[in-house]
């Protein structure tokens, strides 16, 4: 009796350690686990805190408004007007979502409305190896095939450093962003509508394009924003096919100057740390990234809207 | 009689203008299909038109030699990427080692015990915005943190500061990945796990995290492959775009491959251009291999769910 008592006593008592060990064991590991999640946080303020500091030093130097307003961009001679290198970064993208735009949601109507599930299975994947190629290699194609192909044939006045190669082969890189997300767009229209459509006598096509493309509508603008996003931020493409050269208004066949090529110019260069140039790198990092975290927040509120929908 | 008249007319006309336009829909109809096909084959087009210029432009360069050597100023026809190849290589390693304990443990503090408060919504929405911040800043903030500001811990312009960078570019893909294969557990796991007594962690631990693994394993494997193409943000964390010796520890200074690549591209003569094209066709091998395995994986994963 005494014995087992005891022993019930005893394993009692095990028991409750251990459960108190389970429960502390539970508690540390939700404190590590909530921990990396917040590091997404700190990685945010990290991103604010380097620009904004960097920025605002840069702007004890250099006034504010010349920054913004000012055309003429040459760190050398104290020019500090950042408008010819966003000139130089929305020609390319412009001519980037030119080529993506039509080729991604064509792509995402045959994905989602005319190719075969098999097909399907491999063809998305493959649209991904597009989007993984490391920037440099599409950089080395636009500089030493598509601008003598173009030289060759339409543009013989070219130069070897130019909007339009680079502009077409970043076109090339966003293509599988837009279509994958406008697919996800396309895919989660109801089959009612297209059904509908098809009772109503409507061909293929009109359903595609009457009546799905315009269900999906919020989506495909989503796909766009963040395709666009893409190709501002994007880096390697503009720095070897595009030029290093600022240049205001240019022809898309002249080389100029992107924001982000700007950087690598600086960072690769011998500009000493405290410099006046040096620190306005972080000022065009600031416009860079205000300008994509205002693409990026309105593609996902037109990504939340059209969710919301079905 | 006039109102009939009319509206017979008008049923009439209806009926031929149904007559003539039937085909020409057919005819729009064909002419899209069409249309589409050749949009969504221009991709797989490009692809295939870059893989054949590399490899004509890279075959004079291409040899274990070239694996094997060091980049050359001298005698350029004899250089390599051997170190460059380490230092990738370096990155690859450390950079999966930050960026997939962190990456695993935010999607499953996301996915299994955050609530729905206003701190978990704006850290989801956090997460997919640093998605989408573009590469070179994420240098800018390595430059500012890693190589500035934690430089006695990191050394400065190590491979460690290029792997924390890279780090944190990643993260939010593999988050995202790893969160929808959790996603797809179906519910009843974790309520048959907790009606054995199994905790909260005992759980994830048996049966979610393997369950995930595939998914989220695709999803590891296309954030590295994004991470070692990367050439913007070690740039500016300070890559070396030559060094004499190879990479032995974290505190090294190290050499990449699309930084290497990048480095030939932007020197004129032909030689250089030719190492160039030969790095490319290495580094294209890599991803592809990746992508492969990665395919693999999904589809795999995919008939086993079904």
């Amino acid at each position: 009796m005494t014995i087992e008592a005891g022993g019930t006593r005893s394993g009692d008592d095990a028991w409750r350690r251990n459960s108190r060990a389970r429960e502390v064991r539970e508690r540390v590991i939700k404190l590590l686990l909530s921990a990396c999640a917040y590091l997404s946080i700190l990685t945010t303020f990290g991103i604010v805190a380097v620009l904004f500091e960097e920025t605002v030093r840069f702007f004890l130097d250099v006034s504010i408004v010349e920054f913004l307003t000012s055309t003429r961009w040459a760190p050398p001679q104290g020019d500090f007007g950042i408008l010819p290198l966003v000139y130089g970064t929305l020609v390319a993208t412009a001519i980037a979502t030119a080529v993506a735009l039509p080729v991604g949601l064509l792509t995402a109507i045959y994905l989602s409305e005319y190719a075969a599930a098999s097909l399907r299975r491999w063809l998305k994947p493959v649209l991904e190896i597009l989007a993984g190629v490391p920037t440099v290699v599409y950089g080395y194609f636009a500089l030493t095939f598509i601008t003598p192909f173009f030289r060759e044939s339409i543009f013989p006045d070219i130069e070897s450093f130019n909007a339009v190669a680079a502009g077409l082969i970043m076109g090339v890189m966003i293509i599988p962003t837009v279509a994958s997300v406008s697919e996800d767009a396309v895919y989660a229209v109801p089959r009612s509508l297209r059904e509908g459509a098809y009772a109503l006598g409507a061909t293929r096509r009109e359903t595609a394009m009457k009546i799905v493309v315009p269900a999906a509508l919020s989506g495909i603008v989503a796909a766009v924003i963040l395709g666009v996003s893409r190709a501002i931020g994007e880096t390697m493409i503009v720095t070897i096919a595009m030029g290093s050269q600022a240049n205001w208004l240019g022809s898309p066949l002249e080389g100029m100057q992107a924001m982000t090529a700007y950087i690598v110019q600086v960072v690769g260069g011998e500009t000493p740390r405290e410099s006046i140039t040096f620190k306005s790198i972080f000022a065009v990092g600031s416009a860079l990234f205000l300008i994509t975290l205002v693409l990026n927040l309105v593609s996902y509120w037109f990504v939340r809207r059209f969710r919301e929908i079905y | 009689m006039a109102q009939s008249t009319t509206r017979a007319d008008r049923s009439a006309a209806g009926e031929s203008d149904f007559k003539a336009s039937i085909s020409t829909r057919y005819g729009l109809d064909r002419a899209f299909t069409v249309l589409v096909t050749a949009a969504a084959l221009i991709g797989i087009g490009v692809l295939a038109l870059l893989l054949f210029e590399v490899i004509r432009d890279g075959s004079t360069m291409l040899s274990t030699r070239f694996l094997t050597s060091f980049p050359s100023q001298l005698f350029p026809e004899n250089g390599g990427i051997y170190p460059a190849l380490v230092g990738s290589v370096w990155l690859l390693g450390l950079t999966a080692l930050i960026s997939v304990p962190l990456g695993l443990g935010a999607a499953v503090y996301l996915q299994e015990y955050a609530e729905d408060t206003r701190l978990n919504r704006v850290i989801e929405v956090n997460i997919s915005n640093l998605a989408g911040v573009p590469s070179i800043i994420y240098g800018l903030l390595g430059l500012g943190i890693f190589v500035q500001l934690l430089a006695p811990v990191t050394g400065g312009g190590s491979v460690l500061t290029g792997a924390l960078t890279l780090s944190l570019l990643i993260l939010p893909i593999i988050i995202v990945a790893t969160r929808e294969a959790l996603r797809a557990i179906p519910a009843s796991i974790r309520e048959g796990g907790y009606a054995l007594g199994a905790t909260r962690w005992e759980v994830i631990r048996s049966h979610l995290l393997p369950m995930a693994l595939p998914g989220a394993l695709t999803g590891i494997i296309l954030a590295l492959s994004r991470a070692i193409g990367e050439a913007a943000p070690i740039l500016v964390v300070g890559v070396s775009l030559y060094q004499t010796y190879v990479t032995r520890s974290p505190f090294d200074g190290y050499m990449a491959l699309p930084t290497q690549i990048y480095d030939w591209i932007s020197r004129p003569q032909q030689v250089f251009q030719d190492s160039a094209a030969a790095g490319i066709v290495v580094a294209m091998g890599v991803l592809l291999l990746a992508n492969s395995l990665a395919i693999w994986l999904r589809n795999r994963y995919q008939k086993h769910s079904r």
